[in-house]
């Protein structure tokens, strides 16, 4: 099965005249490719039938080898590195805490501490890292019901975490949602959602407010939305209902694909009927990129360029990670479809190796610095641990608060108290 | 040897089953079978006696369903008659809908039934609606089922009771079993009939094992759709229940009978049709009622219960109707509050006493 992969774009004509004088030129921009969207064309040439091994082998190296190349020489004169030496012990802690925490996780439920569904991480830390480091504290994540990581990276300390799953009264969400429902204003974390789809509708949400502040109240704001989601999500309708309303509207938001190919024990392969994710994205207008998803390095020079991209206002980006869950779904399961090969082969691409090794080799920190950051990762959870254990259950009376942020219904006036408890609050004939 | 029996009988569509025969002589000895183990049989069964019904829904081929309750069936039919889909519930449910607009009888699982709420359009929309707005001309043998209500420790978008929110739709008919007798029999009746049905389960039933006698076994055995059983009889206070509350209600009831109280138990098995006759009965016997469930007190079955009797038989009660019901919240994820917000044994108890004027205020025990 031949095809031809898009090199143009057919971008929409600027339709939007309520655009800023200095964003004009994004019009311009966006009707000719740039290198970041040429080098597509040279992604695949698939001919024969694929099984997951084979499909590995016989994809091209990822897109960004090119993007790579040319940041070699543009960002970095002094040295041709992509990573100066703080980013990559930044990268690396970020990595380790992901997986230390997850492995935690994993102990403790299967002492009870934890209960219910906790989906881990182990495998796809490269994505969270590569991505959502390059944020700043005001730019949103939405995930889903594997969220440990992703707000621990965002900056969510663990022992909230840890607090959350033990289900405490210190948790991020004071022990009411639990392992999928991670919420964080402060760190604008918009969730944990327990439905697949169910969080891109939210993100995209949160990617309209950002241009509603920019436009419509004028506000200067270029916060960017990252939605993160699976290879399942991309059969579901609600995926698609937003890769149209994000293009059209020239939303904030990068789509990021986490393709681990398997949705529980639904192969990739078997679910969809043209598994190359990336695809859908030009379909609706967007760029649409496949990227290593265990190598962080290069999933972090596809994000810088997403994420400019997004808050220059040019819009949206597909962006499809190749990546791998090392663990089951879910603690609950049985893993019995992966072919063990499969398995073995991507434990070797394991994302924090990769990191270390490049690191190393390139002589940017020594083997002792990198040690000390796994000690102090561990401690980190360990305290995490101990923190949860000592919290309190949540009281009793916590079972019906915030259920609404308005429970008496009279409104919360301007000065953020009741209404009904300000002295010059008239109640006509209803009874307070 | 009982069951290959039944099925080679079974092919032909119904079973007499001679009274006296062989059989009796099993009843004797209590088989005992999970709510899990009912469920395969059935489908199974049904999917031998009858080749246009097929299952489809996420991970009940390959995975062998997600809880299990299709293994092995794959291996049995093929590919072609136990569907993997992808994550779409809208979609498949959609194809099912279609699959059954055309003549076959499709059941449609979905993980949980709050996935099922991205499906709603098809279930209500389509598959309720069509028999009325075709005036008779198409009908819709299809079945939907699913884990229902909370399980533990899963979070409030995984532990929502939807009996209410179907019990309410006219064109659907809504089934919710308790022990395996009734899993085995609702479910053939469900896929046997032919309008749209809405097969609640419960996740945390599923491993429970209960004691069947000998008919069950029987692969022409089917319950009736829109009646109730007495699980306990009694002449104190009346105790409506559905699916995991009828076995707290019979604990309570046990607890109860040490009181001096005697609860009748009854299990509804069905929400739309309702088996108002049978509750108003027992209310006309008993005068007094505690309606239990899962699901949200707000326009619950509860409520629906309520209005039945005050409607009907608002003479014979001698107390105020007790509902117990989840706790008007969300499902939180701590455990200790989980407890809180669903009902327990004690609660059960507690309204008992109550309707029976044998309790203290409810003030003193909060």
């Amino acid at each position: 099965m031949a095809f031809s992969a898009t090199t143009k774009i057919i971008q929409p004509m600027c339709i939007n005249s309520a655009r800023s004088p200095d964003k004009s030129d994004t019009c311009t921009k966006l009707l000719s490719p740039s290198s970041f969207l040429g080098s597509n064309n040279k992604l695949f040439s698939i001919n024969k039938t694929i099984s997951p091994l084979s499909r590995r082998s016989a994809t091209v190296v990822a897109v960004s080898s090119d993007v790579v190349k040319k940041k070699k020489v543009e960002s970095n004169p002094a040295s041709n590195l992509l990573i100066t030496k703080e980013e990559g012990l930044e990268l690396y802690e970020d990595m380790i805490l992901g997986r230390a925490f997850e492995d935690m996780c994993a102990q403790m439920y299967y002492r009870g501490k934890m209960f219910g569904f906790v989906h881990l991480y182990n495998g796809q830390e490269a994505v969270s890292t590569g991505f959502i480091k390059l944020l700043g504290n005001r730019d949103c994540v939405v995930s889903t019901y594997r969220d440990h990581v992703h707000a621990l990276s965002k900056g969510v300390p663990a022992r909230a975490v840890m607090s959350e799953l033990f289900g405490k009264t210190t948790g991020c969400c004071r022990g009411q949602g639990g392992s999928m429902h991670m919420f964080s204003k402060e760190h604008n974390v918009l969730g944990g959602f327990a439905f697949i789809g169910e969080g891109i509708p939210v993100a995209t949400g949160a990617a309209f407010t950002s241009k509603y502040r920019r436009e419509a109240l004028k506000e200067d704001c270029d916060d960017v939305t990252l939605a993160f989601f699976g290879d399942g999500t991309c059969n579901n309708g609600q995926f698609f209902e937003c890769l149209n309303m994000a293009a059209l509207w020239k939303l904030p938001i990068v789509f990021v694909v986490e393709n681990n190919l398997w949705a529980i024990g639904m192969s990739h392969l078997r679910a969809t009927s043209d598994p190359q994710i990336w695809k859908k994205g030009p379909a609706f207008g967007m760029p649409g990129v496949h990227v290593d998803g265990m190598d962080v390095l290069k999933v972090r020079e596809v994000a810088k360029e997403a994420i400019t991209r997004a808050r220059r206002g040019e819009g949206p980006t597909l962006v499809e990670c190749e990546t791998y869950r090392f663990r089951g779904h879910s603690l609950a399961d049985p893993d019995e479809l992966r072919d063990p090969a499969e398995k073995a082969h991507y434990a070797t691409r394991d994302p924090i190796t990769s990191l270390k090794k490049y690191v190393m080799e390139n002589s940017l920190a020594s083997e002792a610095e990198l040690t000390a950051i796994e000690k102090k990762i561990e401690e980190v959870v360990e305290e995490a641990v101990e923190f949860a254990d000592k919290s309190p259950v949540p009281a009793r009376s916590q079972l019906l608060e915030n259920v609404f942020a308005d429970p008496r219904g009279f409104g919360i006036g301007p000065d953020g108290k009741y209404r009904c408890e300000d002295p010059k609050f008239t109640e006509g004939t209803a009874q307070l | 040897m009982l069951r290959i029996l039944g099925k080679k009988l079974g092919a032909t569509g119904f079973t007499a089953l001679p009274a006296g025969l062989a059989l009796r002589s099993y009843s004797s000895s209590a088989k005992q079978m999970t709510i899990r183990e009912a469920l395969k049989s059935a489908l199974d069964e049904e999917m031998a006696a009858d080749q246009s019904v097929f299952l489809m829904g996420e991970e009940v081929g390959e995975y062998q369903g997600a809880y299990k309750i299709s293994k092995g069936l794959l291996q049995k039919y093929g590919p072609e008659r136990v569907v993997d889909t992808p994550i779409t519930e809208s979609g498949f449910t959609g194809i099912g809908v279609g699959a059954a607009f055309y003549g076959l009888r499709p059941v449609v699982e979905f993980m949980t039934f709050n996935f099922a709420m991205q499906a709603m359009d098809q279930i209500i929309n389509s598959a309720s609606k069509t028999n009325y707005m075709s005036s008779g001309n198409i009908s819709m043998p299809i079945v939907f089922r699913g884990p229902n209500g909370a399980a533990a420790g899963v979070g409030a978008q995984h532990s929502q009771c939807y009996a209410a929110w179907y019990g309410s739709c006219p064109g659907l008919k809504v089934l919710i079993p308790y022990s395996s007798e009734d899993a085995r029999g609702l479910l053939k009746a469900a896929i046997r009939d032919p309008d749209p049905v809405v097969f609640l389960e419960n996740e945390l039933l599923y491993g429970e094992a209960f004691p069947i006698s000998a008919e069950v076994l029987d692969s022409g055995f089917c319950i009736p759709i829109g009646k109730a059983k007495i699980e306990r009889e009694g002449k104190h206070v009346t105790i409506t229940a559905f699916s995991k509350m009828v076995g707290f209600s019979l604990k309570a009831a046990e607890i109860l009978a040490k009181d001096g109280i005697d609860a009748e138990v009854i299990n509804l098995r069905s929400i739309r049709p309702l088996d108002r006759s049978t509750i108003n009965a027992s209310v006309r016997k008993t005068n007094r009622l505690v309606t239990v469930e899962e699901g949200f007190p707000q326009h619950g079955v509860g409520a629906e219960i309520c209005a039945s009797i005050v409607e009907d038989s608002f003479g014979y009660l001698d107390a105020p109707i007790e509902r117990i019901t989840g706790a008007d919240v969300p499902l939180p994820y701590a455990a200790n509050l989980e407890r809180m917000a669903l009902p327990q044994v004690e609660d059960i108890i507690r309204a008992a006493k109550r309707a029976c004027y044998r309790s203290l205020p409810m003030a003193a025990t909060a």
